[in-house]
């Protein structure tokens, strides 16, 4: 009976086990297919003309399958974008942490969870609509969609993400260090600037990256409001196509196992391991800093 | 001592006007949330009428309801989380009831942060290259859902591990010391007590699949399907899908523009409804304990 019942254990706590393992396996899955797919063009391409080709014409004859101006695209974004949500997502996080009235936090902090909430399509259409002829009037343009309307856009998408990480790590800021600073007579700013935000910078930076991933990764806004224009980006005003917005315009269009196809699948590769890297230095970071208690800082 | 209180002025100032910073940039994030909302609701709410809900689109989309869109989302959804919500959960008891330090738990981790990373258009690449062409599912519920599921699982396993971690230790420990096995006591002891909290993950995960775009395009999604789903190998129509089609490729782009307004206001008050559910729920699970 002993023997059963420790037999059943095992077995059960095994089950657990492998379903553990689903999130690893699916992204071993995501990387073996996306590479067996995105493969084959590389027999018609080098991967060096793939990467800093200037042209991308899959469809002309014979077609250029560079994909450097929508890698420019993507960072061009993601700088711009986290421009304005670095601030904003930290400050934001910082009046939730540090500022705000438990009364006002219980308001705020579900009004960012919210805004993380909204569907992305939903998004890329307020900026359609709204801020495209918006930009269109008020710069006197030919189109409203573009870098700026992207950036602002996926500014608001990242906002939440940096916000709810870093507040994590502010929160984390050990209670002496901070009555510490303020027994010396220092000002709560004063405190918050050379107390607690150096002391909880490494989970800072990597909520930022964790942003900047999200936005580099991001694609029905950039796909509705950057423009769609293949080429590198000369002025704020540019319109412009990043990684994300070419897949998803253009693989309805790609004839099944084509090149073109194929260059897709590619260009999800590169897009991949973009944010992989974003990750594993978000991951590295948290790790190797991780903050302890105040008697090791 | 005049300088003394010159300096503590400034310093307080100084404090005044970060503060009042700090605050304009939560208010930023408030008004975005709500001008989007606002302007929805008003441009979109002449559009919703109970014909507009309750019927399938006609002449070419650019008249008639979204009903097809509604179900299709709702299937779709809530068919991820069939699929997520048991194997999002049984990776948070592994990580939080059986697992011990080591690397078998750091490699798992790792699959979960970067899973958590992975953009939403490289999961529909990934759905079409092996749920639609690899495993022959074809462009389908099926595809769709398993695509959705793998995305969302994330966080999944993130509010079922926060909600198995709030179980206090005793409880686990009064019933091994009654002699229950393991298993007996996560079944009988700890999962009933953290089942609310994983409740919460559940619709979080409802909601990121029901908004999801980019990961159904290639993968469960069609611009138009003339009849409802009949099985899991159908095409489906879908509320994001819908508003991204009518508002980029379609041919009166103007003239469905109210179409597109009630399309948008339908996803988000289905999307922030499940949210604010969620969010509720969580206060007053917290409120309890």
């Amino acid at each position: 009976m002993a023997i059963s019942r420790k037999l059943k254990d095992d077995l059960i706590r095994n089950l657990f086990l492998v379903t553990a393992m689903t999130s690893i396996i699916a992204l071993g899955l995501i990387m073996v297919y996306l590479f067996l797919e995105g493969a084959p063009i590389f027999e018609h391409v080098s991967v060096g003309g793939f990467l800093f080709g200037n042209f991308w014409y899959p469809t002309a004859d014979p077609p250029e399958f560079g994909i450097l101006p929508m890698i420019v695209a993507s960072i061009a974004v993601t700088v711009f974008s986290s421009i304005i949500a670095i601030p904003l997502g930290v400050m934001t996080a910082l009046y939730l942490a540090e500022i705000a009235t438990p009364r006002m936090r219980g308001v705020f902090k579900p009004l960012v969870e919210l805004l993380a909430a909204l569907p992305s399509v939903v998004i890329g259409f307020f900026g359609m609509v709204v801020v495209a002829p918006f930009l269109q009037e008020t710069f006197d343009l030919n189109t409203g969609l573009n870098l700026l309307n992207a950036s602002l856009m996926l500014a608001f998408m990242s906002v939440p993400t940096i916000c709810s990480v870093s507040e994590d790590a502010i929160y984390a800021v050990p209670r002496e260090l901070k009555e510490a600073s303020l027994a010396l007579g220092a000002t709560h700013w004063e405190t918050i600037r050379r107390v607690i935000l150096p002391s909880s910078l490494s989970g800072v930076s990597t909520a930022i990256i964790l942003g900047m991933s999200r936005a580099i990764g991001e694609t029905m806004v950039v796909l509705m409001v950057a423009g769609g224009a293949a080429m590198i980006p000369t002025s704020i005003f540019s319109p412009l196509r990043p990684m994300p917005s070419s897949i998803a315009a253009e693989m309805a269009e790609a004839p099944f196992r084509s090149d073109h196809y194929h260059a897709l699948f590619a260009i999800g590769v590169v897009l991949f391991l973009f944010t992989l890297v974003f990750n594993i230095i978000a991951q590295h970071i948290a790790e190797k800093h991780k903050q302890v208690g105040a008697a090791t800082l | 001592m005049r300088i003394d209180d010159k300096l503590i002025k400034r310093r307080r100032g100084a404090q005044a006007i970060m503060w009042s910073v700090f605050r304009s940039a939560s208010l930023i994030n408030a008004a975005a949330l709500g001008i989007i909302c606002i302007f929805l609701f008003v441009n979109g709410l002449p559009a919703i009428t109970w014909e507009f809900l309750s019927q399938p689109p006609r002449d070419s989309m650019t008249a008639g309801g979204i009903l097809p869109c509604i179900i299709g989302t709702v299937i779709l959804s809530v068919g991820s989380m069939l699929v997520s919500f048991p194997l999002g959960v049984g990776t948070a008891i592994y990580l939080n009831e059986y697992a011990r330090p080591g690397k078998t738990v750091r490699l798992i981790r790792l699959g979960i942060a970067n899973l958590a990373g992975v953009p939403s258009v490289v999961f529909g690449l990934f759905g079409l290259a092996f749920f639609v062409t690899f495993l022959g599912m074809g462009v389908s519920i099926l595809s769709g859902v398993l695509t959705l599921a793998i995305l969302v699982l994330p966080v999944i396993i993130g509010t079922a591990e926060e909600a198995l971690k709030s179980v206090p230790s005793t409880y686990r420990e009064a019933s091994l010391g009654l002699g229950a096995t393991k298993w007996q006591t996560i079944r009988m002891v700890v999962l009933p007590a953290a089942l609310p909290g994983m409740l919460t993950g559940a619709i979080l995960g409802l909601s990121r699949a029901a908004g999801e775009t980019a990961a159904i395009m290639f993968t469960a999604a069609v611009f138009f399907a003339p009849k409802l789903p009949t099985s899991i190998f159908s095409d489906v129509m879908a509320l994001p899908y819908h508003i991204y089609v009518l508002a980029t490729a379609g041919t009166e782009i103007e003239k469905t523009r109210p179409l597109q307004y009630g399309t948008a206001l339908v996803l988000i008050a289905l999307v922030l409804g499940m949210n604010l559910i969620a969010i509720i729920y969580r206060a007053k699970l917290q409120r309890k304990r």
